[in-house]
């Protein structure tokens, strides 16, 4: 029994993941554990557990492999300082400390972390895989292809800020990258600190509110900001930025350029400037994806295609990419942030290190993306006592029912079910879900359950074999990566009033028969639910559908703003006594919130800090 | 410590890059400034001056 350990650390999103003879055994991020959004600290919580998934102890591990090369980055970061100097003295004086003390230690840090649980573990042991070919190892070697074009799109990893690789059996081989200070990612988080939000977290909200804009700036963005050729492969004029060298991401020539300074995000209300920005930055970002996978499409004249890096979260464009069809099939690595690199990590090892054969599974090697922890009925109810919950035990069927009754009345159920889910997206296993065919749904969990800003979509979990019936979408999306249109049957058709509307008014038009998981520009960001990968799930909503005729449930994933997705029963617990949802599904156990006792609703609404 | 010197001597020698030598010596000079003055690598030469 060969056991692969991969890490990745210390940037943002720790997160370990375990191979057991090559197949995933168990991947968690460390946030979920330490509770701390995004934590980049060493992943001592998500090693323990992974490793307790697989009944083994640390000294039985045969390799360590760390995502990515620190020297490399070193590099980078040197020679960059040096090419812009004097400029960056700022910048150079805040990093450099921190690399002389810890970073360029990394490999002494982990090893004395290792020989902590084990003694005798030796140098020879611990690997480094580079971030690029971590992320492409990630989308490679899980996908259901024989051979494919690996394209990873991200902010930066050492030098490369894209790549594109090429995957046949168990080997992957990088053919071509771009480089730092070149890089979509960033060009797309410049954006986002532009539009106010947070850099590394923010980016979806940028992508969320894109639809109520127009994209007015796009020519502009093309013109001046980046020079993208026909291939996809782009420049970008360094003089708007400060990311390489500075403290922000943008400078006041990009303000200039656009005409308003960065919005501040505690003072500044959003307004049709910035959803026009972010449609701008949007459809940009899409025509360089798809100008990239024309390209390789026709270069390689290979039908598949494989996704990774943080870019390969914007759904949207990859929706483009499914509907534009240069390729046949495309699979996207659902931990495509940093976490993931983890994985392709310890992937990487066991097929293109130790050479071993890899056997491609019909759906994909992720489990459906279910690799964390899963608790039985007895820790279950053990967690739940010591909160003082009051709880009924149902049997299966009662509590798929008690859920679907619920949902069929407007309810927000927190569903708790099974392993957590690697990578940002709920799934349906830390899910909290609710009517889409309620137009209040959408304004009551973004404001008295999440926490959050009320533009903010959701998204649906539809039963695969009904997603045709009411989205133009073809085959799986097991994992929200792509998004769709509403079919024209269920639209409800704009009034002329409506359709003048502007930005955030329009949120309150009832757009589709499922107005709460439906955007303003009648998308949806689909989740199929399979049978085989999540029974429970799948139970749910056919309930659900038997009570309502709709084959979905809007899934949200279970936390407020701010707090990483809950993890154990008692985060649960917490997280449904401080927010309204009302009820909560744990295993067999259902909750109502009328039942519980008064002392324990908390204000969880400010426990979090924002991101 | 010495195997991170040696590193970063094969680092060099891999990626071709010797004129990173300089600046790593300087840097590394600084860390042990940083080191013994607990903090601030400007610290010794302000004791020194006053």
């Amino acid at each position: 029994m060969a056991l692969i350990l991969g890490i990745s650390a210390l940037y943002h999103d720790s997160a370990a993941a375990l191979l057991r003879d090559g197949e995933i055994v168990a991947a968690a991020q460390e946030e979920r554990f330490t509770r701390r959004k995004h934590d980049p600290r060493f992943p001592e919580h998500a090693i323990a557990y992974v490793l307790e998934e697989a009944g083994a102890t640390f000294d039985q591990v045969d390799h360590v492999v760390f995502y990515d090369k620190p020297l490399l980055k070193f590099e980078r970061l040197l020679e960059t300082y040096m090419a812009r100097a004097p400029r960056g003295f700022s910048s150079f004086r805040l990093a450099m400390p921190v690399w002389l003390r810890e970073k360029l230690f990394l490999k002494d840090f982990l090893l004395k972390e290792f020989r902590k649980q084990h003694k005798g573990f030796r140098p020879d042991q611990l690997q480094f895989s580079e971030h690029h070919y971590s992320h492409a190892a990630s989308a490679f070697y899980p996908s259901p292809f024989e051979e494919a074009v690996v394209l990873t799109l991200d902010g930066v990893g050492e030098w490369a800020t894209s790549s594109v690789a090429i995957g046949r059996g168990n080997t992957l081989t990088i053919e071509k990258e771009m480089h730092f200070p070149h890089s979509l990612g960033l060009l797309y988080s410049a954006f986002t600190y532009y539009t106010g939000f947070k850099v590394n977290s923010g980016e979806y909200k940028v992508m969320g509110l894109a639809p109520y804009g127009t994209p007015k700036y796009h020519d502009l963005i093309l013109d001046k900001v980046i020079d993208l050729k026909e291939d996809g492969s782009f420049r970008l004029d360094q003089q708007y930025f400060n990311y390489a060298t500075g403290l922000t991401m943008t400078n006041h020539r990009f303000a200039a350029l656009f005409g308003e300074p960065v919005r501040q995000p505690e003072s500044e209300d959003l307004t049709q400037f910035h959803m026009d920005i972010a449609a701008s930055i949007q459809s940009v970002t899409e025509e360089v994806v798809m100008r990239l996978t024309r390209a390789l499409a026709a270069e390689y004249g290979i039908p598949n295609l494989c996704l990774a890096g943080g870019v390969a979260l914007n759904c949207v464009a990859n929706g483009k990419v499914h509907r534009d069809g240069a390729f046949e099939n495309i699979w996207i690595q659902p931990a495509s942030g940093d976490a993931g690199g983890a994985l392709g990590a310890a992937q990487a090892m066991w097929h293109h290190e130790l050479g071993q054969p890899r056997t491609v599974q019909k759906r994909d090697a992720m489990k459906g993306s279910y690799l964390g922890p899963a608790f039985d009925q007895t820790q279950i109810e053990t967690a739940l006592k010591s909160c003082g919950a009051v709880y009924e035990v149902a049997d299966y069927d009662g509590m798929i029912a008690a859920a679907a009754d619920c949902l069929a009345e407007e309810g927000a159920v927190g569903w708790f079910q099974g392993r957590m889910e690697f990578g940002p997206r709920a799934l349906g296993g830390r899910s909290i879900l609710g009517d889409p065919r309620s137009d209040k749904t959408q304004k009551l969990l973004n404001l008295k359950v999440k926490y959050r800003e009320s533009f903010r979509p959701f998204a649906p979990s539809v039963l695969a074999e009904n997603v045709s019936d009411w989205f133009q979408h073809e085959g799986d999306s097991p994992y929200m990566l792509l998004v769709a249109d509403v079919v024209e049957e269920k639209r409800v058709a704009m009034t002329e009033a409506q359709q003048a509307l502007f930005g955030i008014d329009k949120l309150n038009v009832k757009r589709s028969e499922v107005p709460a998981i439906t955007h303003v520009d009648y998308s949806a960001r689909l989740q199929t639910v399979h049978k085989d990968t999540n029974p429970a799930y799948h139970d749910v909503i056919s309930a659900f559908a038997v009570r309502t005729g709709c084959p979905m449930v809007v899934n949200t994933s279970f936390n407020v703003r701010g707090e990483p997705i809950v993890c154990t029963p008692e985060d649960a617990f917490h997280c449904f006594m401080g927010t309204e949802m009302d009820m909560l599904v744990i295993g067999n156990c259902v909750l109502r919130k009328p039942d519980q006792p008064e002392a324990l609703k908390t204000d969880y609404k400010n426990r979090y800090e924002l991101d | 410590m010495i195997s991170l010197i040696s590193e970063l001597w094969a680092f060099m020698r891999v990626r071709k890059k010797f004129w990173l030598l300089p600046i790593l010596v300087v840097l590394g000079l600084f860390g042990v400034l940083i080191v013994l003055a607990q903090g601030s690598a400007i610290a010794p030469f302000i004791y020194t001056i006053f």
